[in-house]
């Protein structure tokens, strides 16, 4: 695949979305090189999600533009869909089908969107569930699992793809706490393998120990970009001293 | 589940379905009469050569309405704007015309007025030289066109503005993640629609589909009107010849009975499956 920027997996210029009157993201400029780890730090509201649905166009944006492996993304565009199959994207409610086994979430898109033929298809997906440990669970329904089993599944699911690219949008706020850490290890065992990832996450300590970079983001506008260390010891704007104040005192 | 090892006799009582009984005791007292009354027995052969019509219109005339009302029902969803209007429009126009009416204007007016379209077209297609494509439509009159087939689309139109009212609501039940997790892998809308959504809407909208085969096997002694020889047609005919009115209509309104009680168990047992499949 042609890429004149480089190894910029994604470049975001000038992004603006509005929801009404309401700006969620204010001239957003973000750049996103291969093989890094991204984490989005930020007060509820503060347009974070909506940055990274922007990135595979779940949300459209109001304008600017975004760049995909040096591919311009743009609604109602064909080749849209193939590059959705390239994001793999986590949600923050799993969003398993709730109709399909385990097994079969995993295997539907390689199918039709991939025209994969079931057998192979099914041995692809085991081997995903191997690696996120719950091939133990693949006949079972999503609601038969628990959340952190889920939520598993749900990056197995995305991973069959063989995604550039992995969004994780709150992964683990939906979690009772003694399962964040099984979801927050298998993200850390993708982060070991180089895939290039960007996470939205109220989990500080993971986001120090994964980043390569963070984010931190306030009223639709990033406010601060720096190294995990920078951001969470010496944070240059007050506004991130604030935040992270905040979030240390309710830890 | 684990089940109370005793129930009480005064739970018994409060629980047992005492309006079944009843109705089965209203069926078992007009078969009795049928079998042993020679005019109740009369009325009842006569009827029952309208039973088969009365269900083959219904259920033609069903897999018609859900398949308009699987069409219309996307089309409510839509985002596109005259996708939507469309939809909209068909649907409101249907609801706001009783029933009868829509039935006399779709067999008498619309179906009658295709017809004539259809063979000035062929007239058309004549008079610019294409005889072989124009021939066989300029031929078509109305009178190919029987009033069974007319009110098998009647009915269709009307209940594909219900069924269509289902499939939205059955559509918009999902949640909305189901679409976004479907579109973040690459599906396209239909592909999502077709895989995700519309597998978990129609099972949530079993029951209330059941209802509306019901409510139309009771809505299709409409089409009598139309002289088609369904049972209720044949019961006024009865009537009208014998003047043994309450033989007639005992026995027609017991026969839809025995119908529409059959299948609302069926759609009973189907709706508790249902729930307890989401429980576990």
């Amino acid at each position: 695949m042609t890429n004149p920027n480089g190894n910029h997996m994604i470049e975001i210029k000038n992004l603006n979305k509005w929801f009404g009157d309401l700006q969620a993201l204010n001239n957003v400029n973000l750049t996103v090189q291969q093989g890094k780890v991204l984490v989005i730090v930020g007060p509820s509201g503060s347009g974070k999600s909506t940055l990274l649905r922007c990135i595979n166009y779940l949300e459209t944006p109001s304008n600017g533009e975004i760049r995909f492996m040096g591919n311009l993304l743009a609604e109602n565009d064909d080749n849209l869909n193939c590059h959705r199959a390239e994001i793999g994207m986590v949600f923050q409610d799993f969003n398993l089908y709730a109709h399909l086994s385990v097994l079969d979430n995993i295997t539907l898109a390689l199918r039709v969107v991939k025209k994969i033929d079931r057998k192979t298809a099914e041995d692809i997906a085991m081997a995903q569930l191997e690696k996120v440990g719950i091939a133990d669970k693949a006949n079972k329904m999503p609601l038969q699992i628990s959340g952190g089993q889920q939520q598993r599944a749900a990056i197995a699911r995305a991973l069959a793809m063989q995604p550039q690219l992995m969004l994780f949008d709150e992964p683990t706020s939906a979690l009772d706490p003694e399962m964040i850490k099984e979801v927050l290890d298998v993200m850390m065992l993708l982060v070991e393998e180089g895939i290039t990832m960007v996470i939205v996450t109220h989990e500080m300590g993971f986001a120090r120990a994964a980043a390569d970079e963070v984010i931190f983001m306030d009223y639709g506008c990033i406010v601060e970009r720096n190294t995990p260390h920078g951001l969470f010891n010496k944070p240059k704007s007050d506004r991130t001293k604030l935040f992270l104040s905040q979030i240390l005192q309710n830890n | 589940m684990e089940k109370p090892e005793q129930r009480s006799f005064k739970e018994r009582i409060i629980k047992f379905p005492w309006w079944l009984v009843s109705i089965g005791l209203v069926i078992i007292v007009t078969l009795l009469l049928i079998i042993n009354t020679p005019s109740f027995n009369e009325a009842f052969v006569i009827m029952s050569a309208g039973i088969s019509t009365t269900i083959t219109i219904t259920i033609i005339a069903y897999s018609i309405s859900l398949l308009i009302g699987l069409i219309v029902g996307l089309g409510r969803v839509s985002s596109g704007v005259i996708a939507k209007n469309m939809a909209t429009f068909y649907i409101e126009i249907v609801r706001g015309i009783p029933m009868l009416v829509l039935i006399f204007f779709t067999a008498l007016v619309i179906i009658p007025g295709a017809i004539k379209l259809i063979s000035l077209v062929g007239d058309k297609f004549i008079g610019i030289g294409w005889a072989s494509v124009g021939e066989p439509l300029a031929g078509v009159n109305i009178r190919m066109v029987s009033m069974s087939f007319r009110a098998v689309i009647a009915l269709s139109i009307t209940y594909g503005a219900f069924s269509a009212e289902i499939f939205r609501a059955g559509i918009q039940s999902i949640h909305p993640g189901q679409m976004q997790a479907a579109r973040s892998q690459g599906m396209s809308y239909g592909q999502a629609m077709k895989n995700v959504i519309l597998p978990q809407a129609i099972r949530n909208m079993l029951p209330a589909l059941g209802n509306d085969f019901i409510s139309m096997l009771k809505d299709s002694s409409l089409v009598s009107v139309l002289a088609v020889r369904d049972v209720t047609h044949l019961a006024r005919l009865y009537a009208g010849g014998s003047f043994r009115f309450t033989e007639a209509y005992s026995t027609l309104a017991v026969l839809y009975l025995c119908m529409t009680v059959l299948l609302s168990l069926v759609v009973k047992y189907i709706e508790r499956r249902i729930s307890t499949n989401d429980k576990s």
